[in-house]
């Protein structure tokens, strides 16, 4: 079997990944900073120490600014729905996934929301130029992809805070966190969202969000929070203000394993590894014969996230193959219709191969053979 | 004295610990007294020189600080 999936979410996961999860669920397992006991204490320990790994991982500085939530959609819907409101224009652009498109999408027609959507080039490549051409006196808001889930491009986030200057900068991190140096510090960024089981090892079911400090959001929920008891109302402090309900504390203690393993092996060695098997792939699918490559396949610095399709063959028929062969890749629109018609493969989409950490190149070299042999059956 | 130190959140007080475990505090987390808050949390219980370990935890918004002295809970600092 060869995982080539990480994208949507990485597999396998890092032993501390498991060992946590596996330490939170059989000895710890207590709903935290509920009760007054101390398996509810451990818990809040797990969720104290995972906020303020993932702060310093991002260089949020202060842990408390970050948010669990229940996955990088929700974390998006937060700052997207919680932030803008009636009538306020927004800028964004042609490489979004529909975690952003669809929240978008419903404030304009529901909240008279006015869109702008930054073109980018087929190989993603943006122009700041581009966004500030379509700011307004109204415009709150600029919602931009750190990491394609598409083609692996990068944007050039703190380039583009720069050049909208006050105007808040919603960044969604989901594909670059833990892919890619990520830092919110020095690119002065209002909002981030990632997920936390894709780059950041955790498990499924998790997110998170950087909120900085004077940026408020409408929260999602309301509900308990163990903080002011006594009263209705919503508390205002961080991290309760958003954090309703019981959290998902076992995908949070899983996620503390993949921070810690992020630490041991190094940020760097990470990306650095990524970006090697993203250059093996894209060189080895560019001798193949029949083989439509897309994105800037020059730049070293993106994620490793390729599309590509074989010529006189649909996506979902390569997928079939490469999955008869336990090659598993991911093929159609990725969610992301808007980035495919800005490469021009929507509505058919391409098949995506991402390879994750633990992916070996001999691993590599098994799916290069057997789109070898896909590409000549007729 | 017995000092009680109050904080807004479960996030807060661990902050807090860590801040004065940091500095090797003698201290321990007990759940909030609920004569002093209706919180269902925990606070940090803390004996004898508040003034000196009031540094360690500065940056951090305590919503309230309690003296007791085996007799009485005074409040004497906080929000």
């Amino acid at each position: 079997m060869i995982y080539l999936d990480n994208a949507a979410t990485s597999f396998p996961k890092p032993k501390e990944t498991i060992d946590l999860l596996n330490e939170f669920v059989l000895n710890i397992g207590g709903n935290p900073g509920r009760s007054g006991h101390t398996l509810s204490l451990d818990a809040a320990r797990f969720i104290f120490e995972a906020r303020e790994r993932l702060a310093a991982l991002i260089h949020a500085g202060d842990s408390e600014r970050i948010i669990f939530t229940q996955n990088g959609t929700e974390s998006l819907n937060l700052a997207i729905l919680g932030f803008l409101k009636e009538n306020d224009h927004v800028i964004t652009t042609s490489f979004e996934h529909n975690s952003v498109m669809r929240p978008l999408t419903f404030l304009a027609k529901e909240k008279r929301v006015s869109v702008s959507v930054a073109q980018c080039a087929h190989n993603g490549k943006l122009d700041v130029k581009d966004i500030k051409k379509l700011i307004r006196k109204d415009t709150k808001a600029v919602v931009v992809n750190h990491g394609s889930n598409v083609i692996g491009a990068v944007q050039p986030v703190g380039e583009i805070k720069k050049t909208i200057g006050e105007i808040p900068i919603i960044v969604d991190a989901c594909q670059t966190a833990g892919s890619f140096p990520v830092n919110v510090a020095e690119d002065n960024i209002d909002i981030l969202c990632c997920s936390c089981h894709k780059g950041l090892y955790g498990i499924q079911g998790l997110g998170a969000i950087y909120i900085r400090n004077g940026v408020d959001l409408t929260p999602l929920k309301f509900g308990g929070t163990g903080s002011r008891s006594e009263s209705i109302e919503q508390p205002l402090f961080l991290p309760d203000k958003y954090e309703s309900g019981t959290p998902n504390t076992p995908g949070i203690a899983a996620l503390l394993g993949g921070l810690r393993f992020i630490e041991r092996t190094g940020i760097e060695a990470i990306i650095r590894r990524k970006q090697d098997l993203r250059q093996s792939i894209v060189s080895s699918l560019s001798d193949i014969p029949g083989i439509l490559l897309y994105g800037d396949n020059d730049d070293r610095k993106q994620l490793p996230v390729i599309s590509f399709n074989i010529k006189g063959k649909l996506p979902s028929e390569v997928g079939y193959e490469l999955n008869k062969r336990e090659i598993y890749t991911r093929v159609g629109l990725h969610c992301a219709p808007v980035a495919h018609r800005t490469i021009g493969t929507f509505p058919e989409g391409t098949v995506r191969v991402a390879p994750g950490y633990f992916t070996t190149e001999e691993e590599i070299a098994i799916f290069i053979q057997a789109v070898r042999e896909i590409t000549k059956i007729s | 004295m017995t000092y009680f130190l109050l904080f807004f959140t479960i996030h807060d007080v661990l902050r807090a610990e860590k801040a004065l475990k940091g500095h090797h505090v003698d201290m321990e987390l007990v759940p909030v007294p609920r004569n002093l808050s209706s919180d269902c949390g925990m606070c940090i219980k803390l004996r004898g020189d508040l003034d000196g370990v009031k540094p360690y935890i500065n940056g951090i918004e305590m919503d309230k600080c309690v003296s007791y002295d085996g007799k009485e809970y005074r409040t004497i600092g906080g929000r």
